[in-house]
């Protein structure tokens, strides 16, 4: 039993307060209450952990910690690949900050949770309109996982047994995926593209594409951040055959390209972290998901669902969970997902930050990142050594460099440019893609300013061609 | 905006036209056309409308809504701006306390490896099924060990993870104690028994007494044993997980660690498991080489059951737990279970004689950091449900225990003081209770009419998911009201 450790966060370990507790229910020792636990397997030392420290001492303690790191603030970072540096405004975080949102749990009671059910409708609300669909689910962990879930739905409407996906996928949402489906004996196929566009390859897409295709997925931007065009055509080749046509998508290009949801997708999953959430080393992340509006979809939906419905007497407007009868507390083991704690405290920094942006605003958000990615890419194609980007098609915000004919490793470069320039450079894809040689993907943002672009590309240079690597 | 400057924008061109058109987007998204005070005001107010554990007392029961700690929100700001890609060498901080976060995860559970990457509970569970599927997938078994079981009382993700990991759920019922049957679990398992996810204490709140028997009896039958961390927090320090014959363990990180639930997430759900299976972890796992004192992220794990989500984690989460456990030590962690289980005890003692209310099952019995109450009673002589009292609660200033859960207990009242509260809040929370009885004893429309104290009354969770009036966006909204003749 703990003695006379008294901690600010446990109230009622103050000995008169719990010998107090104690007289009421009868007991002489705390110990009276583990009585039914075997003492075979009680622990009989105490846990091998420090000892509590002061919340100065905490502090100083993961301040000197995270200390070690670098931040994407201290060295021009040009890293994307699922979690992008895009600026969070001020208000997002503050609005998060709100503890009667932070602390707060999963809606169970509507009554006392209108704040973060309206805010949850509204992000539904705002995601339907970015993507162009019906329905969007008031979030799941991540875009990752999200792709598992979308394939799970689409096999439980159609039966099928196959996945038709680029060859060109991130290998993280690959393997997500894989792991998603295996249980369910989904097999994965991929579809080539053409070498020199990077687009889908339409013919192999036609004889792959069969009446046991579940679904057909795509990304838009691609992983390697170019834009697919045939959309309308990849959606016609999959619903020719009864296939389901999934898009992921980066919700920041939402204002510029066409949305999903105006070239046919039935299912939309994408990243809402670059919608106001920090990147946080890769987590919390935001599984943005959204579908069309028949039934039979939405049945299919995992995840929590908000809806827009009255009090009982009629008389207010009020938002409380939807369909609950999909979820895993009410339908158990046949619930269409076991998702339980999502991402909402991300869902409601995204609705936030559009409502800041507004359309006009994110637009020309869309196209400053596509002017400052085609800036980069000029700037770095112009150094000897260097292609940039590998794919004649358009770019969002990623684009391919390659230094093949530099003579140099990927890693080798990005290293000096780590070291000798204080440069970040991208993700080496060079093992992912071998067929693209010495490959590495960058990331543009708004948050990379011409100086910085300027000090990559005079970098790049230096490490390339000027020989003090 | 950042403004960019004209020579840059003159070299580039017109970016738009350079893509075809059938790629742009026509109109514009309609979203928000607002100021940033306009904003601010909105949601502020929004959040006006909203209760969380900061404005007063929470026992939802299994969800673990204590304290969260500022310094630990504080904390995590830290790693704002960090890209998971970044290179090794600038993120050893981080690593550090990941690597040594899953650690001490490990050691609490008395499990040898730790993932931190599943984003909550749910998933972690899922991880878990993987992981059974993917041992006895290596032993050759999987064909035959086709089932899962779980007792009645069971949180509902379970049986949802089990099946999502291609699992037949094999229910078994719950003995006149709320405990597993041992006979029937007997009788469930065989050949075909993949394993038993099992929360314990379960979700009465009752430690199941007859554990060395039922991992027995699993094991035996060559199935492997999960354990559900919901209700970690009753038995931290004092009882490990893996002591008691567990191969697999999730832990709900903003359950028993602290972290805030963000309105319904994000959470963490780490999995920690035991020797033999270590090895179906999901990549990366965090690891450490001693010759070059650095830390890296292990992808080098040839049997790894792949990826769950991408990237690591929910680092912003676990941050939070580092923090957590640095300020509590071993010591607070085993203080917060014991205060967690007095409190509940105290409630029992104080509710029980309340009128209309009963604790059933394993009368005598001490509770962990939990108990449920039936309003069974209360609904038989006057048609108070414990629908009606969890909102008569609310009109009190309080948010209301979990209700119908655990689906063994009729008109069910679960709750979980955990440690964060006083004992004074206790006694009001009492005191309600008492005149919530009272009430619909004396005028139990009252009850039944409630709340009338809140944003809104009651809502009609019908029309919410009916087919013809659900309205699951604005577009739907409008979509709607255009079929029906009706001004968007």
């Amino acid at each position: 039993m703990v003695k006379t450790y008294v901690h600010p966060y446990i109230p009622n370990s103050v000995p008169e307060t719990k010998q107090e507790m104690m007289r009421e229910i009868g007991i002489k020792d705390i110990e009276e209450l583990y009585v039914d636990v075997p003492k075979k397997f009680r622990l009989k030392r105490r846990l091998n952990l420090p000892k509590p420290l002061s919340e100065h001492e905490v502090r100083r303690k993961v301040e000197v910690l995270l200390s070690k790191d670098k931040t994407t603030r201290d060295m021009p970072t040009f890293l994307g690949a699922g979690c992008w540096a895009h600026h969070v405004p001020a208000v997002v975080d503050a609005i998060v900050q709100r503890s009667e949102f932070l602390t707060s749990y999963t809606p169970y009671q509507p009554e006392i949770s209108q704040g973060i059910l309206q805010a949850m409708f509204e992000y539904q609300s705002m995601i339907c309109e970015l993507t162009a669909m019906d329905v969007a689910n008031s979030s799941l962990y991540d875009w990752a996982s999200g792709l598992g879930e979308a394939m799970r739905m689409a096999m439980r409407l159609n039966n099928r047994t196959q996945a038709l996906v680029p060859r060109i996928i991130h290998p993280e949402r690959l393997a997500t995926l894989q792991t998603y489906v295996e249980p369910l004996g989904l097999q994965i196929k991929s579809v080539g593209h053409n070498p020199k566009t990077g687009l889908l390859n339409l013919n192999e897409l036609k004889q792959k594409c069969s009446d046991a295709t579940a679904a057909v997925y795509i990304e838009n931007p691609s992983y390697l951040g170019f834009i697919e065009t045939q959309v309308e055509e990849i959606a016609e080749i999959a619903h020719r055959k009864g296939a389901l046509f999934i898009v992921g998508i980066d919700p920041i290009s939402l204002a510029v390209l066409k949305p999903p949801g105006e070239y046919g997708a039935d299912i939309v999953v994408g990243e809402g972290q670059p919608l106001g959430n920090h990147m946080n080393f890769g987590g919390p992340l935001l599984g943005m998901f959204a579908c069309r509006g028949e039934m039979e979809l939405i049945r299919q939906m995992p995840g929590r669902i908000i809806g827009m419905t009255t009090t009982l007497d009629g008389s207010k407007t009020g938002f409380c969970m939807a369909l609950q009868t999909r979820e895993q507390h009410i339908r158990r083991e046949r619930a269409a997902s076991n998702i339980c704690t999502n991402e909402a405290l991300c869902a409601l920094a995204s609705a936030a930050y559009l409502a800041m942006l507004g359309p006009q605003g994110l637009r020309e958000l869309g196209e400053t990142i596509m002017l400052k990615a085609r800036y980069a890419m000029q700037l770095l194609s112009e150094i000897r050594g260097v292609r940039a980007p590998v794919f004649e098609s358009p770019h969002f915000k990623e684009f391919t460099v390659n230094f093949g004919k530099a003579g140099k490793t990927v890693k080798s470069v990005h290293q000096a440019l780590l070291k000798h320039h204080g440069v970040h450079g991208g993700k080496d894809v060079s093992r992912e893609f071998p067929e693209l040689g010495e490959t590495a993907l960058y990331s543009v943002t708004e948050v990379h300013s011409e100086e910085e672009i300027e000090r990559l590309a005079q970098a790049l240079e230096n490490v390339l061609n000027v020989g003090k690597g | 905006m950042p403004a960019i400057k004209e020579e840059v924008k003159k070299r580039v061109g017109d970016i738009v036209t350079r893509l075809p058109p059938k790629l742009r987007r026509k109109t514009l998204p309609r979203l928000p056309e607002l100021s940033e005070e306009e904003v601010v005001r909105h949601f502020t107010r929004l959040s006006q409308m909203n209760y969380g554990v900061d404005l007063g007392f929470y026992p939802l029961g299994s969800c673990t809504m204590k304290y969260n700690p500022k310094i630990a929100d504080l904390l995590a700001s830290g790693v704002a701006e960090i890209h998971p890609y970044q290179d090794e060498s600038t993120v050893q901080g981080i690593l550090e306390i990941l690597y040594t976060l899953s650690n001490w995860l490990a050691e609490i559970t008395g499990t040898h490896e730790v993932s931190l990457q599943p984003a909550a509970g749910a998933q972690g569970e899922f991880l878990g099924a993987l992981i059974m599927r993917a041992c006895h997938k290596f032993n050759g078994d999987i064909e035959k060990r086709t089932q899962l079981i779980v007792p009645d009382s069971a949180h509902g993700t379970n049986p949802a993870s089990g099946t999502m990991a291609g699992f037949k759920i094999v229910v078994v019922p719950s003995d006149p104690n709320g405990c597993v049957d041992l006979k029937a679990l007997k009788a469930a398992v065989s050949e075909r028994t993949a394993g038993l996810m099992l929360t314990n204490p379960n979700t009465l709140g009752i430690f199941e007494e007859e554990i060395a028997e039922i991992a027995e009896t699993v094991h035996d039958a060559g199935g492997l044993l999960y354990y559900d961390g919901a209700n970690l927090n009753a038995i931290l320090g004092k009882v490990r997980p893996g002591d008691m014959g567990f191969d697999i363990v999730h832990i709900n990180i903003h359950k028993t660690f602290g972290t805030p639930h963000g309105g319904g997430g994000p959470g963490a759900g780490p999995i920690g498991a035991c020797e033999e299976l270590a090895k179906f972890l999901p990549v990366p796992c965090i690891g450490y080489d001693e010759n070059h004192r650095r830390y890296f992220l292990d992808y080098d794990r040839p049997e790894s059951i792949g990826k769950v989500k991408g990237f690591y984690g929910n680092i912003g989460v676990l941050i939070r737990a580092y923090a957590y456990i640095l300020s509590l030590g071993a010591e607070g962690l085993e203080q917060a279970a014991e205060m967690s289980v007095l409190n509940a005890n105290y409630l029992v003692k104080k509710l029980s004689s309340v009128r209309g209310f009963e604790l059933p099952y394993a009368e005598g019995r001490p509770r962990k950091h939990e108990c449920v109450l039936s309003a069974k009673t209360l609904y038989k002589e006057n048609g108070v449900r414990a629908v009606d009292v969890a909102k008569r609660i609310l009109d009190y200033g309080m948010h209301s225990p979990t209700t119908y859960f655990p689906l063994i207990v009729d008109e069910a009242l679960m709750i979980e003081p955990t440690e964060s509260v006083e004992k004074e809040e206790l006694d009001r929370f009492v005191e309600v209770m008492k005149r919530i009885s009272d009430e619909a004893y004396s005028n139990p429309d009252l009850v039944k009419k409630a709340p009338q104290n809140v944003a809104v009354t009651r809502l009609d969770e019908a029309k919410a998911s009916h087919p013809k009036t659900m309205t699951l966006s604005w577009r739907m909204h409008q979509k709607r009201n255009v079929i029906k003749g009706a001004a968007p």
